[in-house]
């Protein structure tokens, strides 16, 4: 069949399982992302995915994945940490540390005019994902599955008044930091095929959209999840017949659902 | 409905010696308190005072000296405390997909509240929420709460626990001097109609001679405690509150 034509190529069997799989995952945690008011910390931390290359590559280490998996997760801590000492306001610090590791990350890269080599990571390319790399997805989507049906309740409610889940038992710190690890882990994750400029966007839109219209938590899910396939799935392919980046056809798709919703959600007071 | 229990008069929590320092500074010193069940403490104070790393310290939220003790006031025994806690406010702001189930449920139940639905933990809640007759409010988005009906939503979740003591942190914004003599009666009635004592912060010094049993005011340390009538008519009262009646 002409409409499934595409399935033919290997390339697109695997971006389009990739998508199947990043993003429910990414539907998930943004829900949680917008709830906490974490969109700049998320923003953040792809933004420090250059910076984790760059060190990787100043220490001379094989595969700057790793670098730069495990420096996103040092931010990702660092950042909590400092947000809750720090009487400056979040946004304020997050922005000074985002900044300072960006610059850094940049300045190291284009040593010696050589930063075209990384800009790849900048936009991204769902279409150059292997088999190998899609069983870290699966994996990772796992996790998330695993720490959501057993964590979700703690965080939602260290979430919603930290002093009352404290006198109810449950570590807000420990919470918080593993959201916060397992935020970073997705973003690193995923950040090759979906890139640095776009990814806060497939985090944050689908769970904003679903906010516009959703009562209680159970819909937010459903609908974050459900419009961030939607978008996903239909963006792969606008992208494949009209021969444009995948990345920004997702996420333009997303924002029709946002504005969509958005006006929606006003005309029936949601 | 929960059965209804008469306060036995007969259990009491002390705190002894309780301190509290933040880096540097020395928040809450050398509190010593005794709090007998069935009876309403209101702790007053100026703006940083202390009041609510009080609260907080009892809780256990912020690191603090000195220990607290809930002794069977007969034979002495040492018994387990559970605390109840009704917070200010909580952080949703307008729009935020959380219903009143959903909060409730997060503290309350291991039920993930993003799948479904537990039956059993839906009832409970349900059933506690009749106490303050808020079962009304059980789908409805806590954003959308006015400020006397979160509070009732909150008091009916710290009772889910039946804690020997309950902390509140009287509501200052969203609810009007009505609502106000609601929320004062609400918690009257339950001093009367259960086994438990409490400690509110308050910032409202008419309810508070109106309502409390003992009035606590504190300055970083203890300045004053008895019934409303001595602490107010003590020295250390007019010069906290010399600049203006009213201040919290």
């Amino acid at each position: 069949m002409e409409a499934f034509s595409w399935l033919q190529y290997d390339f697109m069997k695997y971006a389009f399982l990739a998508i199947l799989i990043i993003t429910p995952l990414f539907g998930l945690m943004g829900t949680m992302i917008v709830n906490r008011k974490m969109a700049f910390f998320s923003d953040a931390l792809g933004h420090s995915a250059l910076t984790g290359i760059a060190v990787g590559v100043v220490f001379g280490v094989s595969d700057t994945n790793f670098s730069m998996l495990v420096f996103a997760v040092v931010f990702a801590l660092l950042l909590n940490q400092i947000s809750s000492r720090v009487s400056a306001s979040t946004d304020t610090v997050i922005s000074v540390f985002s900044s300072c590791s960006i610059a850094l990350g940049l300045a190291i890269l284009s040593k010696g005019g050589n930063f075209s080599q990384y800009s790849s990571i900048l936009v991204g390319d769902i279409l150059s994902i292997t088999r190998e790399e899609l069983l870290y997805l699966a994996v990772i989507l796992a996790m998330t599955l695993l720490f959501w049906l057993l964590a979700f309740n703690k965080l939602l409610a260290v979430s919603l008044n930290r002093t009352l889940a404290r006198s109810r038992h449950i570590s807000a710190a420990w919470i918080e930091n593993l959201f916060a690890v397992l935020t970073a882990l997705i973003v690193m994750v995923s950040i090759k095929w979906v890139g640095i400029l776009i990814i806060n966007a497939l985090l944050i839109l689908p769970a904003a959209a679903s906010g516009n219209i959703s009562e209680n938590i159970r819909e937010y899910h459903f609908f974050s999840i459900i419009f961030s396939i939607f978008s996903g799935i239909l963006g792969l392919l606008v992208s494949y017949f009209v021969n444009v980046a995948t990345g920004p056809v997702i996420v333009i798709l997303a924002s029709i659902l946002y504005f969509v919703t958005y006006g929606w959600g006003r005309r029936n007071n949601v | 409905m929960r059965k209804i229990i008469k306060p036995c008069g007969l259990h009491c929590i002390k705190i002894n010696h309780l301190g509290v320092t933040l880096g540097k500074q020395e928040i809450l010193k050398d509190i010593n308190l005794h709090i007998h069940c069935g009876s309403l403490n209101a702790v007053i104070g100026r703006n940083g005072a202390g009041k609510s790393t009080l609260i907080r310290a009892i809780l256990g939220d912020v690191p603090h000296t000195g220990n607290i003790e809930f002794k069977d006031r007969e034979d002495g025994r040492i018994q387990r405390l559970k605390i109840g806690y009704v917070p200010q406010s909580m952080n949703v702001e307008k729009q935020t997909p959380v219903s009143v189930y959903d909060m409730i449920a997060a503290y309350q139940s291991n039920v993930p509240v993003f799948l479904m639905r537990g039956k059993k933990i839906r009832e409970r809640i349900l059933e506690h929420l009749k106490i303050f007759k808020a079962d009304y409010l059980v789908d409805k988005q806590v954003c959308n709460l006015s400020g006397g009906e979160l509070q009732r939503v909150l008091l009916s979740m710290a009772l889910m626990d039946a804690p020997n003591l309950l902390l509140l942190d009287e509501p200052v914004s969203g609810i009007d001097q009505n609502g106000m003599e609601l929320f004062y009666q609400t918690i009257y009635n339950l001093k009367e109609h259960y086994d438990l004592a409490m400690i509110l912060i308050s910032h409202d010094l008419d309810y508070v001679k109106k309502y409390a049993d003992k009035v606590i005011l504190i300055d970083q340390g203890i300045q004053k405690q008895g019934t409303a009538k001595e602490v107010f008519a003590s020295p250390e009262f007019a010069q906290v509150f010399q600049y203006g009646k009213g201040e919290g």
